[in-house]
């Protein structure tokens, strides 16, 4: 089983890139599953059409520590696995802690059993590693490829940056690697240009260059993936071929850091210089 | 009147714990740790925590117990503790020269989320864990379980981080042991010696909480078990776990680990309980059992019906763990006595299974609750309303004994009010003879101190 966590900023578009790259995998005829790491509960709504999903942290809220397995892991699109850890409401708690509670559980149901078959187990991680918690994904050998979400947005990539800041700390102890970037365009200038140099400066690789498309947003009203709602649209063979490389990856790297100068550099060299 | 606000009025509580019967998982982490030979136990937290932890083992054994904390402050609680650690092992080890650190985490630093894994493995690149040396860890968040699940989770970190296997197995068992007293492991010790049982008993803590006065200090006392008899426990034929809360996890791990196949039963105590024991240690072993143990068998027997005429009937409240309750609810009822109230704050479902199978059918009446809300005021509410001749459980319990006049059994964790119970064992049939002992003078003192003199007998 591959174990694969997507991290980015807040609103770049990681739970739609995720479902949507689950979805082509599941195509290939893949058993996935898919582990919702954000308190808004919404990484699994287009596989599960619609926010179906009663949270793990809801679950144990409710019915106390004696929860089964199929409380809390409800099949989805093409076959795969779906369930949200959820968390606190806004200004309460700790959703940090939210996500080792349901990591633990999920671990203990033995929802990654062999008897469960799984190719592929992802997690789609809130926006920044600011937490111990937001770490969890990639501790102790959980998930050991990460690729991060990203544009060319300033923002963007500075969180990008900071992510591989946590994944370096975790790859000296583990078997946690980066594999890669995926550039979900914003339609800036130089854009893929811009990526794929952040990416080799990284040590990484730009897996993909997804192209803005209203054809997502359409699909997301519908509460589905491109690949389920447009099966014939150029967006879907976008995600397709996402799935592809992913699955055809073989570069994985303990990444390399940028300072915040060089960073900005980058920017003024691609984005205002042009 | 010390509890003099305890109606007999119950009503549904959801969230309120009054006198919980359970205390903090590190407390028993710590307990555990103790039991491996050369071993420094380490708090990754506040300082607090770790004098408190230390504090709830010294009261209970009266003895100095060591530990080390990462002494967190503000400022680890922001950038987490990984800085702190990596200091703490590195002057452990140069100041205090333990063969093992024993690291658990804390609530705080379980909520911030460090990971003692990746820490540990810092440390050991950095050169901090010297040649021979070893540094184990486990997790031990305090609003999760009870003081059994931190000294389960000990235990298991023990066989995930020391033992190994070579793929030549050796003649020897495991023998994993629940929480139990000092005592009780050198109980279990000579059981199984008097059997010629080749065994590794961990974590073992007698010679290390009791100790002899020797008028020289030593940090690490003789005791403990060895690590390279743990790392060795991944070669050894079978498992026989004692415990199944404090010990289950650690059994399977070891399986899983090291192909080690295992067994779990009980904590012996009582009579069914210990005969189970020996049959699997005989088992498991390849042993025969020699009459010595046939004898102390007879004698507690023989003991249970000579007195019979003061145990029957009587009713019992007790509290405490699963793993001491569980044999000696089955005990009470073997000596025909009506085990009616118990509470534990440890949780897990199996022990309400457990309760209902052995009591439904005898003792219709029994309440028992464990888990969230079973605490002693509870406890007490229940006695309130329809009293009991004999309590047994921890000292918590002593308010309740005094203000409802009740006998008093002082058996689990903590004893903080009385001796004895690190030195004489409860395990076994001599631990059985020796709890009997104990109910008996309880019984048999009330009846003196209370009956007419008409009825106060020379002979009992």
């Amino acid at each position: 089983m591959r174990k694969i966590a997507i991290y980015g900023k807040g609103g770049i578009g990681k739970s739609t890139t995720t479902q949507n790259t689950v979805a082509g995998l599941a195509e290939m005829g893949k058993k996935i599953m898919v582990v919702g790491c954000d308190p808004k509960a919404d990484s699994t709504r287009l596989l599960l059409g619609g926010l179906a999903q009663k949270t793990v942290l809801d679950t144990l809220r409710e019915e106390g520590e004696d929860v089964v397995f199929d409380d809390i892991v409800k099949p989805g699109y093409g076959n795969t696995s779906c369930t949200e850890s959820g968390g606190p409401e806004p200004g309460v708690g700790c959703a940090g802690r939210g996500i080792i509670t349901s990591i633990n559980m999920l671990e203990q149901l033995g929802a990654y059993d062999e008897d469960k078959a799984l190719d592929y187990a992802f997690y789609d991680v809130l926006g920044d590693v600011v937490c111990g918690g937001f770490a969890m994904p990639i501790r102790d050998g959980k998930a050991e490829e990460i690729y991060i979400v990203v544009s060319g947005e300033m923002m963007a990539m500075y969180a990008a940056n900071n992510i591989c800041k946590g994944i370096v700390k975790f790859a000296q102890a583990g078997a946690v690697r980066l594999g890669g970037l995926i550039c979900n365009s914003r339609l800036v200038d130089n854009e893929r240009q811009m990526i794929e140099e952040l990416a080799k400066k990284l040590g990484t690789q730009m897996i993909h260059f997804v192209p803005r498309d209203n054809m997502v947003q359409k699909a997301e009203i519908h509460r589905k993936t491109v690949i389920e709602y447009a099966p014939e649209h150029p967006q879907a063979d976008e995600y397709r071929t996402l799935a592809r490389k992913i699955h055809e990856n073989q570069l994985f790297v303990v990444p390399t850091p940028l300072e915040i100068e060089e960073l900005e550099g980058l920017l003024i060299e691609f984005g205002i210089l042009n | 009147m010390l509890l003099r606000h305890t109606t007999k009025d119950i009503k549904e509580r959801e969230a309120l714990a009054i006198n919980p019967a359970k205390t903090c998982q590190p407390v028993g982490a710590m307990y555990a740790a103790l039991g491996i030979h050369g071993c420094l136990p380490h708090s990754h937290g506040s300082q607090g925590c770790c004098s408190y932890h230390r504090s709830a083992l010294t009261r209970h054994y009266k003895e100095p117990i060591m530990a080390a904390t990462s002494s967190f402050t503000e400022g680890s609680s922001v950038f987490g503790g990984q800085a702190n650690l990596l200091q703490a092992i590195d002057n452990i080890f140069t100041i205090y020269e333990p063969d093992v650190i024993a690291v658990h985490s804390t609530c705080l630093s379980e909520t911030i989320g460090d990971d003692l894994t990746q820490i540990v493995e810092k440390a050991r690149d950095g050169g901090k864990i010297p040649e021979g040396k070893h540094v184990i860890f486990c997790n031990t968040p305090s609003y999760v379980g009870s003081h059994v699940t931190g000294y389960s989770n000990m235990v298991s970190g023990m066989v995930q981080l020391l033992s190994e296997s070579t793929g030549v197995k050796n003649d020897k068992i495991n023998l994993i042991s629940g929480w139990v007293e000092p005592s009780d492991m050198r109980e279990v010790k000579r059981i199984a010696n008097l059997m010629d049982a080749k065994f590794t008993l961990f974590p073992d803590t007698s010679d290390v909480v009791d100790a002899p006065q020797t008028g020289s200090y030593t940090m690490y006392p003789k005791g403990g078990t060895k690590v390279p008899d743990l790392i060795a426990s991944g070669d050894n034929k079978a498992t026989l776990a004692f415990g199944e809360w404090a010990t289950k996890d650690a059994a399977i791990k070891l399986e899983n680990k090291c192909k080690v196949p295992f067994e779990v039963t009980e904590l012996p105590i009582g009579v069914r309980a210990t005969d189970r024991f020996i049959m699997k240690l005989s088992k498991l072993a390849e042993v025969a059992i020699p009459d010595a143990i046939t004898t102390e068998r007879g004698r507690l027997v023989d003991m249970i019906t000579d007195m019979q005429q003061y145990l029957h009937g009587k009713r019992v409240a007790l509290w405490g763990d699963p793993d001491q309750l569980i044999p000696m609810v089955e005990f009470l009822l073997d000596l025909n006595m009506k085990p009616v109230y118990i509470v534990s704050g440890t949780p897990g479902k199996k022990m309400h299974q457990k309760l209902e199978e052995m009591l439904l059918p005898v003792v219709p009446e029994a309440k028992f609750k464990n888990g969230i809300g079973a605490d002693m005021y509870l406890m007490h509410q229940w006695i309130k309303n329809e009293g009991v001749d004999l309590l047994i459980g921890n000292t918590y319990g002593k308010y309740i004994s005094r203000d409802e006049n009740t006998p008093f059994l002082r058996m689990g964790f903590p004893i903080l009010d009385r001796v004895g119970h690190s030195y004489f064992p409860t395990v076994g049939y001599m631990g059985g003879l020796r709890i009997l002992e104990k109910i008996l003078g309880l019984i048999m003192d009330k009846q003196d101190a209370e009956s007419t003199e008409s009825e106060f007998e020379l002979v009992m």
